[in-house]
C-alpha cells in the first residue's frame, strides 16, 4: 500500500476509534475528559522536537524551538491540570483504587 | 525511516490513548486513564530522542524546560474555578504548536495529500489559536463574556474565510514553497478564529472550548500525516472525533445545537436581556430569618452554582449541609450539568470540599425532589434555575434543561447583587413572592447562616 494511503487508512479508523470510545460518558466527566483529550493532542510535541532538531537557519529553529515550548505546555500542562481534577473524584468509601504516583 | 521497534513502541503508545480517552469516560478509572496517557506520552517523547536525528538538542531540551517550569505550577496552582481558562489556554497553544509544525514541513512536504494537509493544518491551528485566547479572555472577564458582534460581523468573519480558502489555495499551488505566503495564510487563519468565537455568548464559551479542542486534535492529526509520523495521526485524530462527540453531548446537555452557539447571535433577538438591573421590587431577609426557615424545614436543596464556586464557599456550604443534617433535616445538592463553567464543572469543586457523592443529584432526580423541598437554597446560581428557560420562547435559554427550583415550597436565592447571571438574562424567579433573597458575598452569607444555625 501506498505510504500516504496507509496514513489515511489509520486516520480513518481512529475516526471511529474515537467516536465509539467516548460516545456514552456521563456529563460529570465532560470538563475530566475534554482536558484529558486535550492533553493527549499535547503529543505535537513529537513533532515539534522533529521540526526543530532538523531546522535549518536561525529563523526556522527559532520558530521550532517556540513550537517546541507551545507544545510542552500543552502536553505537560493538561496532564497534570487534569490530575488535579480527578483527585477530586478520589471516592471516599474506595481509598485504595488510587494510584499512587505524580503526572508527568 | 525510523526502525521498527521504535514504530511499535509509537503504536504501543497510541493503543495507551485509546485506553486513557476509555478509562477518562467512567469515574472508577478516570484517574488511572489520565496517568496512564501522560505514561505513554512520556515513553513516545524519550523514542523521539534516541531514535531521530537531532540537532540542536541542548536547544531543545531547554525549551521543554521552559515548557515545564511555565505549564507545571500553572497547572498545579490554578483555582478550580479557574480551571475552565486554563484548558482553553493550554488548547490553544497545542493549536498553535501544530500549526506552526506544520508552517515549518510546508515546502518539504510532498504533493497532494501531504501537503493539502500541511496547509489546512496552518490555517487550523491559527483558528484554534486564536479561538482559544478569546475564550480565555471571555473566561477571565477580561473582555466582556456577552456576544460580542461587530455591525458588519458576518460579512467580516465570510470573507476571512474566503480569503484562508483562498491563500491555502495559493500556497498549495505554490508548492509551500514561500514562507511569507504560509506565515500570511497562518496571520488571516487568527482573525477568523477571533471572528469565530467574539459572537458567542458567555455560556457557551465550555462549548466552544470543546470545539476547538477537536480542531487542534485534527491539526495534530494533519501535521502527524505530514510528517508521515502515525502516533501524532492516530492521537490527533481520537481527540478530534472524541472533541466532536464531546463538543455535541455538551451541547445536547444545555438544550443547544452547536451552529446556533456559534451564529445564533448573528441572528439577532437570540440576545435579548442586557446587563441591567431591574428596579422592581424584591422580597430579601436576613441571615436569621433564612436560618430559621432552614432549620426547621424537612426537606432543603441545596443549588450551588458558579457564584459558590468564585467565593470559594464550597466548605462552608458543606458545613451548613452538615448542620442541618444534624438537626434531622433531609438534604441533598441538586446539580445541574452545566453548573460552574463547564459540565461537570461543580461536581469537582463539591468533592474538593468533600461532599459525599451520594448527596449530589443529578438533573431528573433532583427535579423530582424539588416537588416535595419545602426550601430550595439556591448559591450563586442564576441561569439554570431560570424558569424563562422553560416558559419565554423568546429567550437565549429557552430549551435549556433546568433545575425546577420553582416548584419547592420555597426558595432562597444567595446572590451578590441583582445582576443578571452569566447569559446576561433577567430571572423571573427572583421577584416570585415565595422567593427570599440573602444579599451578599456566598461564602460570608453561608458562614453567617451557620453561626445563625448553631444558635438556634
Amino acid at each position: 500500500m501506498d505510504p500516504s494511503i496507509a496514513l489515511l487508512t489509520i486516520f480513518v479508523l481512529a475516526v471511529f476509534t474515537g467516536y465509539e470510545v467516548v460516545s456514552k460518558v456521563s456529563s460529570t466527566l465532560h470538563t475530566p475528559l475534554m482536558s484529558g483529550a486535550n492533553a493527549i493532542h499535547g503529543i505535537i510535541l513529537v513533532g515539534a522536537v522533529i521540526v526543530a532538531g532538523q531546522a535549518d537557519g536561525a529563523g526556522e529553529l527559532i520558530v521550532g524551538l517556540v513550537a517546541v515550548v507551545l507544545a510542552t505546555l500543552n502536553l505537560v500542562g493538561g496532564f497534570v491540570v487534569t490530575d488535579r481534577m480527578l483527585e477530586m473524584f478520589r471516592a471516599k468509601k474506595a481509598p485504595q483504587q488510587v494510584e499512587a504516583g505524580g503526572a508527568e | 525511516m525510523i526502525p521498527v521497534w521504535a514504530q511499535l513502541t509509537y503504536l504501543g503508545a497510541a493503543a495507551c490513548f485509546v485506553l486513557a480517552l476509555k478509562g477518562l469516560s467512567s469515574p472508577r478509572t478516570a484517574r488511572a486513564g489520565n496517568l496512564l496517557g501522560a505514561a505513554a506520552a512520556l515513553v513516545a517523547m524519550v523514542v523521539t530522542f534516541i531514535v531521530y536525528d537531532l540537532d540542536h538538542l541542548g536547544l531543545i531540551l531547554a525549551a521543554i524546560a521552559v515548557g515545564c517550569i511555565i505549564g507545571v505550577p500553572a497547572a498545579r496552582r490554578v483555582a478550580m474555578t479557574a480551571m475552565p481558562q486554563l484548558v482553553a489556554l493550554f488548547n490553544g497553544v497545542g493549536g498553535a504548536a501544530a500549526g506552526l509544525v506544520a508552517y515549518l514541513e510546508l515546502s518539504a512536504a510532498p504533493t497532494v495529500f501531504p501537503l493539502a494537509a500541511g496547509v489546512a493544518t496552518v490555517a487550523v491551528g491559527g483558528v484554534a489559536f486564536s479561538g482559544s485566547v478569546i475564550t480565555f479572555l471571555k473566561l477571565q472577564e477580561l473582555i466582556t463574556t456577552r456576544p460580542v458582534t461587530p455591525p458588519a460581523g458576518p460579512v467580516l468573519f465570510a470573507a476571512s474565510l474566503v480569503v484562508t480558502v483562498v491563500l491555502g489555495v495559493i500556497v498549495y499551488a505554490d508548492g509551500g514553497g514561500a514562507g511569507w505566503l504560509g506565515a500570511l495564510l497562518g496571520l488571516v487563519a487568527l482573525v477568523v478564529g477571533v471572528l469565530l468565537v467574539l459572537p458567542v455568548g458567555g455560556a457557551d464559551v465550555p462549548i466552544v472550548i470543546s470545539l476547538l479542542n477537536a480542531f487542534t486534535g485534527m491539526a495534530v492529526a494533519a501535521s502527524g500525516y505530514v510528517l508521515g509520523n502515525a502516533l501524532l495521526l492516530i492521537g490527533g485524530t481520537l481527540v478530534g472525533a472524541s472533541g466532536s462527540i464531546l463538543t455535541r453531548l455538551m451541547a445536547q446537555a444545555m438544550g443547544r445545537s452547536v451552529v446556533s452557539i456559534l451564529f445564533g447571535a448573528f441572528k439577532g433577538g437570540s440576545t435579548a436581556g442586557g446587563g441591567v438591573v431591574s428596579e422592581r421590587p424584591v422580597r430579601s431577609a436576613g441571615a436569621d430569618d433564612i436560618a430559621i426557615m432552614l432549620a426547621y424545614a424537612r426537606r432543603v436543596i441545596v443549588v450551588p452554582g458558579y457564584g459558590l464556586a468564585v467565593a470559594q464557599a464550597q466548605h462552608t456550604v458543606h458545613e451548613l449541609v452538615e448542620l442541618l443534617e444534624k438537626r434531622g433535616v433531609e438534604t441533598a445538592y441538586a446539580i445541574h450539568p452545566v453548573a460552574g463553567r463547564m459540565p461537570g464543572h461543580m461536581n469537582v469543586l463539591l468533592a474538593e470540599a468533600n461532599v459525599p457523592y451520594e448527596q449530589l443529584l443529578e438533573m431528573e432526580t433532583a427535579n423530582g425532589q424539588l416537588r416535595t423541598a419545602d426550601v430550595a437554597l439556591v448559591v450563586g446560581a442564576n441561569d439554570v434555575v431560570n424558569p424563562a428557560a422553560r416558559t419565554s420562547p423568546g429567550s437565549p435559554i429557552y430549551g435549556m434543561p433546568i433545575l425546577d427550583v420553582d416548584h419547592a415550597a420555597a426558595v432562597v436565592f444567595m446572590k451578590r447583587s441583582m445582576r443578571p447571571g452569566f447569559a446576561g438574562i433577567e430571572n423571573e424567579l427572583l421577584y416570585d413572592p415565595r422567593t427570599t433573597l440573602l444579599f451578599g458575598d456566598a461564602k460570608a452569607s453561608l458562614t453567617a447562616l451557620v453561626s445563625a444555625v448553631k444558635a438556634l
